[in-house]
Order: C-alpha cells, then structure tokens, then sequence
C-alpha cells in the first residue's frame, strides 16, 4: 500500500523526467520517439511529452483542445497497486491491467505498440519512489 | 580448449509435416526416459537451456527441446515467402507426435509452456496411451483476446521490440534481471508475423474448454504447473482447467511468471524436480 502522502500516485508522473531522463536502459527503447501522450490516474490528467527517450514535459491538466497520440487511463486505486515496489501478480504490468479491464487505451495504438516496451519501462519507473 | 562446454548437443532433423518437407533443429542432452519440450508462441527451445543442463535432471531423462518450424533454427518449409505462418490445433499435434516418432522417443513425458501447455491438455485427450505423462506450464483450456496480435506483425511497428514489449510484462518483477531479459531477446529474435501466427492458436483456433474433460488422466498422468505472475494463462485459468480434469495435478509457482523456466531457471528446477521424480517412480 502506498502511506507517503507525498507520494499521491499522479505526482509520481510529474518525477519522471527525474526518474527516466538519467536512465540510459530505459531512454534507449525510446530513442526514436517523438511523440505527447495522455496518462489519466482517476480524474486527473498528465499529457508526457517525449524527445527522443527523455520525458521533455509532464503537464497536469486539466486540459481544453489539446493533442495527444494516444492515452492510457486507469483509476486512481488501480495505478496506486500498479506502483507499488513489488506490484502483486495481475498489478505488475500495462497488459496485466489490460486484461483485468482496469485500463482503457485510446488514441494511436499503432504508435503505443511501436513503443510498447519504453512506454511500459517508463510508466513502471515510479515503483523506484514507492515506500 | 579452454572454453566451459555445455553438456548440450544441437543438430538438425529432416522429416515431413503435413506433406512438406522440413529441417528442424533440435537440442538435447541425458539419457534415460525421453522428455520432449515445448516452447512458448513465439520463441524457440533455448528456454529449456537450464533443464537440457540439470545433472539432476538429464541423469534420468533424455531431454530434447526443438524449435518449431518458422521458430529459431528451424526454417520455414519452402514457399514460406507466399504465405502467412497460422499454427492450428491440428497441425501442432501432428507436430509433436511426429517429431517423438521421426526422433525415436518412445513413449515421452511431453512438456510444454503456454501454447505448449495448451497443446498438452490436445495431446492428453488424443494421444494418452502413446505418452508417459504429460506436464503443461502456463496451461488454460482457453484465452480469450484481450489485446489485437495483429500489431505485432505490422510495417510501421518494430515486430522484434513489439513482441518483447508484449513478453516483458509477461516474466515476473521477482525474476533475475539478466534471465527476464534473455526470455525478451528470445522474442525479439522471431519472424515477421510468427508470434502473431501462434496465437491465432492460442487465441482463436486452440479453444479447448469444451473437451478436456474426457482427459484420462488414469492413462497419462497430467501435471500442471503455473506461475503466479502470469496473467495470460493465469493461475485462476489453470486452476478453471483443471477443475473439469479428474485427476489433473495443479502447482502454482510462487513468484514466477509466464516463462518459468526461462525467466527463473532455478526456481523452476525447484519446482519440475519432485514432479520428475514422481513420473518416474510411478511408471518404472
């Protein structure tokens, strides 16, 4: 469970450009990317912009007429058990969410499973924050 | 020579599958009662490497693991070019009985990881009196779609990162780094549209709810092994399968993934050892 009232599972979104910009391992699945999509945890909003691998931008929302390639939305309770340390079996991954049902993608799907694997190790990298 | 050699020996086998020629790889080791190992969709038999060599293992067993046709080392059979590659039920067994035959295993225990462990549930039902016992990993009677396959095999998406992204989330948070990402190279490695070819049996072709219960397992003891982070063939699908089985032998792994014996090879052994011992025993 995640106690750290700090660690609200949307500001998690907002350290990314930390988390993911100085890793090398993950930036190389994403060199080639160029692209703004949408992370929805609940009713909150983050548009992630990449360049290249490295998370250029995260902005809350909420958002009126922007763009986005695709968007990936989950509830607020099902990306706080998505980010635990050790996420328990059937939290652990995007596709696990998928097949649960407890996530909805939109948009592009041609470019989400282009990145697939970036977009997972990116989206993963906030278990690094959990208490 | 001053290299560390594996006890592990590859070779090539030419036979006949569906009326076409074929050359298929194939790896073994051990000597003892044949155990022939079935890869996942869309990978190929180097996932059996840490069972090829387990002393404890190939001192009883004669352990052989074959990339599929398409699959590996393999080829594709001639004409491959004009054609889409879309595994079925049908074929699949054909496969596997014909590869036990064409290799001389007599009798085999036959394992198999998800469209392994599925095929394995086909063989128990069709083939029972011509194998010792059957172990399926990652076994469910049926899956439904839950993600569109045909991404994978697609001109402006990367099939080789796609198909790791998709096995990736598949091994399990607990499995050791360097093994998870090995069973992900794997996966990368595959032809255009190859895993997409398996899963039409996976997920379309290869649903085998409405049967498994004549398995006897009385004739050909059935051993299900899954791992609990799987969430394609989970340990609830499994358990659902077995359920219709009188007889059918269920272990949930703890902390492994979709591709346990290749995402955590020692914790696998740990697991497949007893279950060797038991075939064994009960069929010497």
């Amino acid at each position: 469970m995640i106690r750290d009232a700090d660690w609200a599972p949307g500001s998690a979104l907002e350290r990314l450009p930390e988390l993911v910009n100085a890793d090398e391992g993950v930036v190389r699945w994403g060199r080639h990317m160029n692209e703004t999509f949408m992370v929805e945890v609940g009713d909150e909003q983050y548009l992630l912009t990449v360049r290249a691998g490295r998370i250029e931008s995260v902005a809350k929302g909420p958002f009126v007429m922007r763009s986005w390639r695709f968007a990936i939305r989950a509830e607020r309770e099902c990306w706080a058990k998505f980010w635990e340390k050790v996420p328990a079996p059937g939290w652990h991954d995007l596709f696990a969410l998928l097949r649960r049902g407890d996530v909805a993608f939109e948009g592009d799907q041609r470019v989400l499973m282009a990145y697939l694997l970036y977009v997972k190790l990116v989206l993963a990298a906030p278990r690094r924050l959990a208490p | 020579m001053t290299a560390r050699l594996e006890a592990v020996t590859g070779r090539y086998a030419h036979l006949e599958l569906e009326g076409r020629p074929h050359r298929l790889y194939f790896e073994e080791a051990g000597e003892g009662i044949p155990l022939l190992c079935l890869h996942t969709a869309g990978s190929d038999g180097r996932q059996f490497r840490a069972v090829l060599n387990d002393p404890a293992i190939t001192r009883h067993y004669r352990v052989v693991a074959f990339d599929m046709p398409w699959h590996g080392k393999s080829s594709p059979p001639a004409g491959w070019e004009k054609e889409d590659y879309r595994l079925g039920t049908h074929a699949y067994t054909g496969l596997v009985m014909t590869v036990a035959r064409e290799l001389g295993l007599a009798r085999p225990v036959v394992m198999g990881c998800s469209i392994g462990g599925r095929i394995v549930l086909n063989l128990a039902l069709e083939h029972a009196r011509a194998l010792r016992a059957l172990v399926g990993l990652q076994s469910a009677a049926y899956v439904e779609r839950y993600y569109e396959s045909a991404w994978l095999n697609h001109a402006e998406v990367h099939g080789g990162q796609a198909c790791g992204g998709i096995a990736y989330g598949l091994t399990s948070p607990l499995s050791p780094e360097e093994h998870r990402w090995e069973t992900v190279w794997h996966y990368m490695q595959g032809g255009p549209g190859i895993f997409t070819g398996d899963l039409h049996f996976y997920q379309v072709d290869g649903d085998l709810r409405g049967r498994i219960g004549a398995i006897d397992t009385g004739v050909c003891p059935l051993y299900l092994l899954t791992g609990e982070y799987d969430y394609s063939a989970s340990p609830r699908d499994t358990e659902a399968a077995a359920a219709r089985i009188r007889g059918a032998k269920v272990t949930v792994m703890k902390g492994l993934g979709h591709f346990p014996m290749s995402e955590h090879p020692e914790a696998f052994l740990g697991y497949l050892r007893p279950v060797l011992d038991e075939i064994r025993a009960a069929t010497r």
